[in-house]
């Protein structure tokens, strides 16, 4: 009966081609949402548009859009330069938790430090903590041949306890009433906003810091390497590359840039530590890689679509009383159209000849 | 290819735009943790919003399952920017966040729900939900046969803690020998964790559950092995019919209407308000048929006596774990004391971090 089979392209979709593709595949998320919210009793067209309305539909929405992407852009732009290696690091859950705990252990034991050497302090320890937190899986992926996968995501739980254990502990602050969290950090050691906006300088490290790593794979011998190694193991030893160390290059890379994410979520956003800081940054981050297609710019632009997507729910909540569970539902179509519209890159759909 | 069309159309046609509620109405936002379908805390808080919402020249929304850090300050900032008049935010993390908005809009009366930080213009509220967990306690300790009672427990906070030891403090008082046994599940809602973190309780020989959490997972954990359980936060019967007993619930409702009845009046001054059994803002559900005439009549009795004032729970001499006297004979734990209770009475089985 199916008159349809699906054929290999002899040349990759072009640009135009690919454009076409993502926007039919958005489209159809958003149909296919439309549909949902109807059937849950809302006006479909003013839902969307609510929703739209809420992440980018004026000055304050896009603040908070942009504000909440910055943490995702980070752990994003880590998770990605692993997978280039086709290394799947799923720990940048962990990663950040550990680069805010490293960021608050400057921040508590030297508040009094000029904000010009605090920060910087912090960011180093930040990158520290969360490249170990890399490291970690890397090195046993390499002495035990242990599953890279599996070791990351446990480390995230692992991360996120000892984070728990900070905060109910030692690092309480004495006049919580005994809740879990940690005395306010220092003017110091808190990264300012920019202007009168509600932005913090966040956005410009995700500027300076995506603008390096895009340059990094672009121009430098190490990048091509890792991208060549990443498309074939095989080749790559063959022709002589240090596979094993590049493994362990981008998990450090990859940690460190998540734990920068911390350090920031921890200074600029909560002003402290506290467990609620853990909010699946790590994880939205995959989502946010790989609907990017592992490209620096691109990752900046499905962050701030995902975090539009979060801060929008909120206002379709608010003005259509749309259960919070709708954002998640929607981030998952678009995520599940998106990816399958990349089939058409590389494959085409024919029509079968009639026998 | 016609299907989608047939879609769109649909679509299209059933766009109706709602009208604009009108100027004057005033607006009434409430802050929740978890999804108001959690049979739960929320949705006990949504139950209280929708009585404010039945009041005249009112309209309420909400936005559920909002997490604590800098997700519900942007919440809160952005009904207040829509002109919302009254916000009731619902979790103890939502303090700070809620503290700096208030800042920002004088004129916007904001009430935060358990925990202790005040302005001008934002005052906090709770329910003295220990006092019910007591009378929960009185039914558990009669009612066991192992003396283990299991208490599946959400975070070691005050909240949570001042629930367990009036808990255990209630068992006491009518069956010295039986021991609580806590365990954390460090999630507020999470059905199946809880659900599994009550069975690791049952295998540990504990009879009745009690829960402070924001789903009826360990009644349906009680239910299956043919215990009995304390639902919490609304009546959980529906759960599991068989295993329970009670549940302390709350009902905000009047309270709510009271507070945006007072705003609506210019009347209302923010302040700290900690209401409890004598003003109904707390109390048990139905007792389930397993529980006898003679057990109620001694609930009601101990009950009386807190709401008129006679009996309090944190009254010494009260040890904690080490046996060591924490609250002093004669003495009642002051409110300060039991808002930053990190310590768990004697008698209770487990830790407090």
């Amino acid at each position: 009966m199916l008159h349809m089979r699906i054929a290999k392209r002899q040349e990759p979709l072009g640009l135009g081609g690919s454009c076409l593709v993502l926007f039919l595949a958005l489209a159809l998320s958003l149909v296919l949402s439309g549909i949902l919210l109807f059937l849950g009793g809302t006006p479909p067209l003013e839902g969307l548009a609510t929703l739209f309305y809420g992440a980018f539909g004026s000055r304050w929405a896009l603040e908070d859009s942009v504000l909440k992407a910055i943490p995702i852009f980070l752990c994003s732009l880590g998770v990605a330069v692993a997978f280039r290696l086709k290394i799947w690091n799923i720990g940048a859950e962990g990663q950040f938790a550990l680069g805010s705990i490293g960021a608050t252990w400057v921040a508590l034991s030297f508040p009094d430090w000029p904000s010009f050497i605090l920060l910087p302090a912090m960011i180093g320890m930040a990158m520290l903590a969360g490249g170990v937190w890399g490291l970690i899986p890397a090195i046993l992926r390499q002495k035990l041949r242990t599953n890279e996968i599996i070791v990351t995501l446990m480390m995230n739980y692992i991360g996120i306890l000892v984070l728990d254990y900070l905060v109910y502990g030692v690092w309480k602050d004495p006049s919580s009433y005994g809740f879990p969290m940690t005395p306010e950090f220092s003017d110091n050691a808190i990264v300012g906003k920019i202007g009168s906006s509600s932005i913090n300088w966040g956005l410009l490290h995700c500027v300076v810091l995506g603008t390096f790593i895009w340059g990094f794979f672009k121009f430098t011998r190490l990048g091509f390497e890792l991208k060549v190694s990443g498309d074939n193991v095989a080749a790559a030893r063959y022709a002589g590359l240090p596979y094993d160390r590049l493994v362990i290059l981008v998990m450090v890379i990859s940690g460190a840039l998540a734990g920068w994410a911390g350090f920031l979520e921890a200074s600029a956003t909560v002003n402290r530590l506290q467990p609620s800081i853990i909010v699946g940054y790590g994880y939205t981050a995959i989502v946010v890689a790989w609907l990017a297609r592992l490209n620096p710019l691109n990752i900046g632009i499905a962050s701030i679509l995902l975090a539009g997507l979060r801060v929008g729910v909120e206002n379709l909540q608010l003005e259509l009383q749309v259960p919070a569970a709708f954002g998640g539902i929607l981030e998952g179509l678009i995520l599940l159209t998106v990816l399958a519209g990349g089939l058409f890159t590389h494959y085409k759909i024919e029509r079968r000849r009639m026998e | 290819m016609n299907m989608l069309k047939a879609v769109l159309v649909l679509t299209l046609s059933l766009f109706i735009s709602t009208a604009n509620a009108g100027e004057k109405e005033m607006k009434v936002g409430f802050v929740y943790v978890s999804p108001i379908g959690d049979a739960g805390y929320s949705y006990a808080h949504d139950v209280g919003r929708q009585a404010v919402e039945a009041m005249e020249g009112v309209t309420t929304s909400y936005v559920e399952s909002v997490s604590e850090g800098p997700d519900s300050g942007r919440v809160i900032l952005n009904m207040a920017r829509k002109g919302y008049d009254v916000i009731f935010a619902t979790s103890f993390g939502y303090m700070d966040p809620m503290l700096k908005v208030a800042k920002r809009f004088p004129k916007v009366a904001f009430l935060h729900c358990s925990g202790f930080k005040q302005s001008e213009n934002m005052g906090n509220y709770f329910g003295r939900m220990y006092q019910a967990r007591y009378l929960t306690g009185i039914v558990a300790g009669e009612m066991t046969k192992s003396n283990i009672i299991g208490y599946v427990a959400a975070f070691p906070i005050p909240e949570v803690i001042r629930g367990i030891n009036a808990f255990a403090l209630g068992v006491q008082s009518v069956n010295p020998d039986a021991t609580v046994r806590v365990v954390w599940t460090k999630t507020w809602y999470d059905p199946a964790t809880e659900k599994e973190a009550a069975k690791s309780l049952l295998d540990v020989g504990a009879d009745i559950l009690a829960q402070h959490q924001d789903s009826p997972g360990p009644q349906e954990a009680a239910e299956e092995r043919g215990v009995y359980s304390f639902g919490y936060n609304s009546d959980m019967a529906s759960f599991a019919p068989k295993a329970h007993l009670t549940a302390p619930v709350w009902n905000w409702g009047p309270y709510y209407v009271k507070i945006v009845e007072e705003v609506k009046n210019g009347t209302w001054k923010a302040g700290s308000e900690w209401p409890g059994l004598a003003e109904g803002i707390i109390g048990l559900s139905p007792f389930g048929p397993m529980v006898s005439q003679e057990l109620r009549d001694n609930v009601a009795a101990v009950k009386a006596e807190i709401v008129a004032g006679d009996k309090k729970v944190f009254a010494g001499p009260i040890k904690d774990q080490n046996g060591v006297v924490k609250i002093a004979e004669g003495v009642v734990a002051p409110d300060a004391d039991l808002l930053g209770m990190t310590w768990f009475v004697e008698g209770v089985v487990g830790t407090t971090e």
